[in-house]
């Protein structure tokens, strides 16, 4: 079997399971807090639409809220919206299994389960707690800064951090430490698009504070069992090549 | 006469080891075009029908 042929199988079987084992999770957890975040949300955009404001906070209220109402087509609550949140789930661990790994066929050394756990709370630090720091998960009606802005910073604070981590993991110099610290701090030091001032995010911060949580520990599950998983696996596929 | 011999058994070692990176490198791309779609994708279907997943995943929404 290629290589890539034994990824993408390790990739798909590790990418269907744990994206139903997460979808699960999150149905209990983020889902729940997003549904109770949307009502806030409804209710506020209702309120901001009766009161008179200034172009400027307009614009910013128009970020700020939710853009469903614009009439694009979204999945109806209930079956619907839980089929398509599943498909993006298992699609999206697709994804990150495949990035794994690939980076794991680079290096070059057979994984063990364990040492495909640790890939994976790599994974967990590079697209969860990294960009956390500055962006932390937002329930909907939570100001924010432009979504291209937003996406540049993250997807840049998550290879920098991948980058520094490699470093720290595949160099075991001094000057490779002083490199990768400054590299993964460096997005921090530049700062994440902030959101516009003298708006209000639409929810209770206790909720915001708990979908913070939820949405952590749901990642920290998806990247615990995506790492050991494609380790397990990619090393049986590899094997029997 | 044993510089060619090293040569010729060095070279597919080489090679192999280039396209084992070169389908890494593809499956690496492939994901990211994957997760790309579904998290950062700026057309409203695609946003509306992953909606609960970008949230959950901190992926920057709306």
């Amino acid at each position: 079997m290629s290589l890539f042929r034994s990824i993408v199988f390790t990739a798909a079987l590790t990418g269907v399971i744990v994206g139903v084992s997460v979808s699960a999770v999150q149905f209990a957890g983020t889902s729940q807090l997003i549904a109770k975040a949307e009502v806030y949300e409804k209710a506020g955009e209702a309120e901001s639409g009766a009161i008179t404001v200034t172009p400027m906070a307009d614009a910013h209220v128009h970020e700020a809220g939710h853009d469903h109402e614009e009439g694009g087509w979204e999945p109806a609550d209930g079956f619907e919206r839980i089929a398509f949140t599943v498909a993006a789930d298992v699609l999206t661990a697709i994804g990150y299994a495949l990035v794994l790994c690939g980076l794991i066929a680079m290096r070059g050394k057979p994984v063990t389960w364990r040492e495909g756990l640790l890939w994976g709370l790599a994974g967990f630090a590079c697209v969860m707690i990294a960009p956390m720091l500055g962006l932390p998960p937002e329930l909907p009606g939570t100001p924010s800064a432009p979504l291209g802005d937003r996406q540049f910073w993250w997807i840049g604070t998550a290879l920098a951090t991948a980058a520094g981590i490699g470093l720290i993991a595949f160099q075991r110099k001094p000057w490779a430490a002083v490199v990768a610290i400054a590299v993964i701090a460096a997005p921090h030091l530049i700062g994440a698009p902030a959101p516009p001032e003298g708006l209000h995010a639409l929810t209770p911060e206790a909720l915001r504070h708990q979908f913070g949580a939820a949405a952590v520990m749901t990642s920290l599950v998806f990247w615990a069992i995506l790492g050991s998983l494609s380790g397990t696996l990619f090393n049986r596929f590899e094997c029997a090549a | 006469m044993s510089v060619s011999a090293s040569s010729t058994i060095s070279t597919p070692i080489v090679a192999n080891s280039a396209t084992r990176i070169l389908q890494a490198a593809m499956a690496v791309c492939f994901g990211m075009i994957i997760v790309g779609f579904v998290g950062f994708s700026h057309i409203e279907i695609v946003h509306n029908a992953a909606h609960d997943t970008r949230h959950a995943n901190a992926f920057p929404c709306h």
